[in-house]
């Protein structure tokens, strides 16, 4: 939505006349009403508690959800190319395992890190590479990933694994402070990164304008000479990698490994993907819509924690609710363009 | 997609014909997409006998009959009767995500109706609370055919939202509580026996009869796969591809219903964290390893009920050996990679070839 659009054709006439007959183009739509249910939210936020508008919120709402925004990116990547990723919850518990059983084994941070990076990597190419090559279904083939990956977990650890690393620790509980005595954490900035990173890939390179073609069409992107073999096992090992970050970002947050973390993580992924402005069929969407998506689900639950009479089940149904208006929406909207 | 394989199938069966019947049987084995999950079960079953030699023995007590092979079956039921429901959604290219969460909501709508009434443990308690909690997941299978038939939403999420909201709406109904019943009449639906064996397999199966019977002995299965094959062509020729996709996603509402009564029956209590927690996951499993491909189109009841039987054995087969319960999610992983490679045409194809040359080079050194 930031990212200024290079194929808008310029516009002649004064500077009025530009703002005056000024309409978003229809593709940004979505995520434009992302954007202001999210400050509508806000508003009635602000208005119905105190101390919902201090910015602090705003920056606990990244801090809260940092790992869920990586994971919404990687997912962005998938379903920009018609297919969906179910094995990201699994790869991030795996990945806060595996981080918690080498530390403990007195590994240094990095080289664990490095090793939980290519465990994603390499369970996303395989998964890629099934659903490329053999013509396994996206959905089957990454629901076997869930499973497999939960299945390590069990298989490393049983039971919660505090991770008790001096350097891991201290560097989650660093704390950047922002003018006005706010702060955040370095999560904060790595996950914003990687968005940053992640709309560079996908609107200035080859490799996104082949993930957008793949979605809008694979077979016209094949006969337009664009790699559509190594994007589309790509963006799998593109949703591994986030999911292996997202882990990493989520053994921060917590500081231990877990086989029963992040137990349905996949669906607050796609969930938050979907209320971004991401078609499921695959073409249209952007990253950042994505991570308007995430912040929406955050700041359903702060306002649950705000309001302390409502109970935990209704985050559920709003999140619920809410997909069901974005894509009912998003239905009418596509039905009335051809 | 099985059909592009016709030729080649012809062809083996054609290079047997002389071979006499026992090629020629092996030879349309092959071709059937049954073999697979079969053999599959058959070798795990052959674990269990090298483990426990007295894995298939069945004793009678007080006339009823135990043993692993009907607990099996009982605990089959539920992953059964979901799976009933999925093969035919999955077959109009559809899937029903919201299942489990379906089921959670059959569990709680039934306990929290046993637990207001005035007659907690009489019979008519039971059925009036099994009723309520079965219309209410028809109701929502309507719901979710109402998204996908008339607003055209994919199914994955239109279904999608329903998981979601499913388990929030059920904990709404119990008001977050495990709701405990006491009803015997209740608990009958999971434990209970009739003919010597246990009633909720002996319900499932009927269910299973009844749904073969319709699919196959009438037009309905064709007008199914019609409709998954390509909904606007089925429409054009007079299908009503609305009316098929309502019925799919109501029926597999009621039988997530069902299977909910009998999960929530099993423990006498309505978790709505918990009941039916990745039941839709193993349900779609028992499809895709019974041979129903989820391109839609084409699908097999019979493949479905080998593929919970599967899914349920596996479960024992674990606990048998002795090996810790969660492992069962990297066997289930290591199970759907197999039978999916196994019947991508691409892959057999590869295998093909690797036999056709190594047959060949044996023809040049003879």
């Amino acid at each position: 939505m930031t990212t200024a659009d290079p194929l808008a054709p310029a516009v002649a006439g004064s500077a009025w006349d530009r703002l005056r007959g000024f309409a978003p183009p229809s593709r940004f739509l979505p995520v434009i009403t992302t954007f202001a249910l999210l400050v509508g939210m806000f508003g009635a936020g602000a208005v119905r508690y105190p101390g919902f508008s201090d910015p602090q919120v705003v920056l606990n709402l990244f801090i809260d959800n940092s790992f869920l925004i990586v994971l919404a990116v990687g997912m962005t990547f998938v379903i920009l190319t018609g297919g969906i990723d179910l094995s990201v919850g699994s790869v991030v518990a795996l990945s806060t395992v595996v981080a918690a059983r080498t530390m403990e084994a007195g590994w240094p941070p990095l080289v664990s890190c490095v090793l939980v990076i290519l465990i994603g990597c390499t369970l996303g190419l395989l998964m890629g590479l099934a659903i490329h090559y053999f013509d396994v279904q996206p959905f089957i083939a990454t629901l076997a990933g869930l499973f497999f990956a939960r299945g390590l977990c069990f298989l490393l650890a049983g039971r919660p694994l505090p991770i008790h690393n001096k350097s891991f620790s201290g560097f989650a509980e660093a704390s950047i402070s922002l003018p006005g005595g706010y702060y955040t954490t370095w999560a904060v900035v790595i996950a914003l990164l990687i968005v940053a990173v992640a709309a560079f890939v996908l609107h200035r390179t080859l490799v996104g304008r082949t993930v957008y073609a793949i979605g809008g069409n694979e077979t016209s992107a094949l006969l337009m000479g664009l790699p559509v073999a190594r994007v589309k096992v790509g963006v799998y090992v593109v949703s591994g990698l986030c999911s292996a970050l997202a882990g990493l970002l989520f053994s921060l947050y917590m500081l231990s490994g877990y086989s029963l973390h992040a137990v349905g993580m996949e669906l607050d992924a796609i969930a938050a993907v979907v209320i971004g402005g991401t078609l499921l069929t695959g073409g249209r969407g952007f990253v950042v819509g994505s991570v308007l998506g995430v912040l929406v689900l955050g700041t359903i639950q702060t306002f649950i924690s705000f309001d302390g009479t409502l109970s935990s089940w209704w985050t559920k149904i709003a999140i619920g609710v809410l997909l069901l208006a974005f894509v009912v929406v998003q239905r009418l909207v596509v039905r009335r363009q051809p | 997609m099985p059909e592009t394989l016709t030729p080649e199938r012809q062809e083996a069966t054609a290079s047997h014909a002389g071979a006499g019947p026992a090629a020629r049987l092996a030879a349309r084995l092959s071709g059937s997409t049954l073999v697979w999950p079969v053999l599959a079960l058959a070798a795990l079953v052959v674990v269990n006998l090298v483990v426990h030699p007295d894995f298939l023995s069945v004793r009678v007590q007080d006339g009823d009959l135990y043993g692993n092979v009907i607990d099996i079956l009982r605990n089959a039921a539920p992953v059964l009767l979901i799976g009933l429901g999925m093969t035919l959604v999955i077959a109009t290219r559809g899937i029903d995500l919201s299942v489990g969460a379906v089921a959670a909501i059959a569990g709680a709508v039934a306990c929290v109706s046993i637990t207001g009434s005035s007659h907690e443990s009489a019979l008519s308690t039971a059925v009036v609370a099994s009723s309520l909690a079965l219309a209410t997941c028809i109701a929502l299978g309507l719901w979710n055919g109402f998204l996908v038939a008339v607003l055209g939403i994919q199914p994955i999420i239109a279904t999608l939202v329903l998981m979601t909201a499913g388990r929030g709406i059920a904990m709404l109904i119990t008001g977050g509580q495990i709701t405990l019943v006491h009803n015997t009449h209740f608990d009958f639906l999971s434990s209970g026996f009739v003919l010597a064996l246990p009633f909720a397999i002996l319900l499932a199966l009927a269910l299973f009869a009844i749904t073969g019977l319709l699919a196959r002995r009438t037009a309905l299965g064709m007008l199914i796969e019609a409709v998954g094959i390509n909904p606007e062509a089925s429409r054009l020729a007079g299908v009503r591809a609305r009316t098929i996709l309502w019925t799919v996603y109501a029926f597999s509402g009621l039988c997530a219903g069902l299977a909910g009564l009998m999960i929530s029956a099993n423990t006498s209590a309505a978790d709505a964290n918990n009941n039916g927690l990745w039941i839709e996951l193993d349900a779609i499993l028992a499809v895709v390893i019974g041979g129903t491909s989820l391109a839609g189109g084409r699908f097999s009841l019979v493949g479905t009920l080998v593929g919970a039987l599967f899914i349920q054995t596996l479960k024992t087969t674990i606990n048998v050996i002795g090996i810790p319960s969660e492992m069962n999610y990297l066997f289930k992983a290591i199970a759907v990679v197999a039978v999916c490679l196994l019947q991508s045409p691409k892959a057999r194809a590869l295998l093909t070839v690797r036999r056709r040359a190594r047959v060949g080079t044996k023809a040049v050194a003879a």
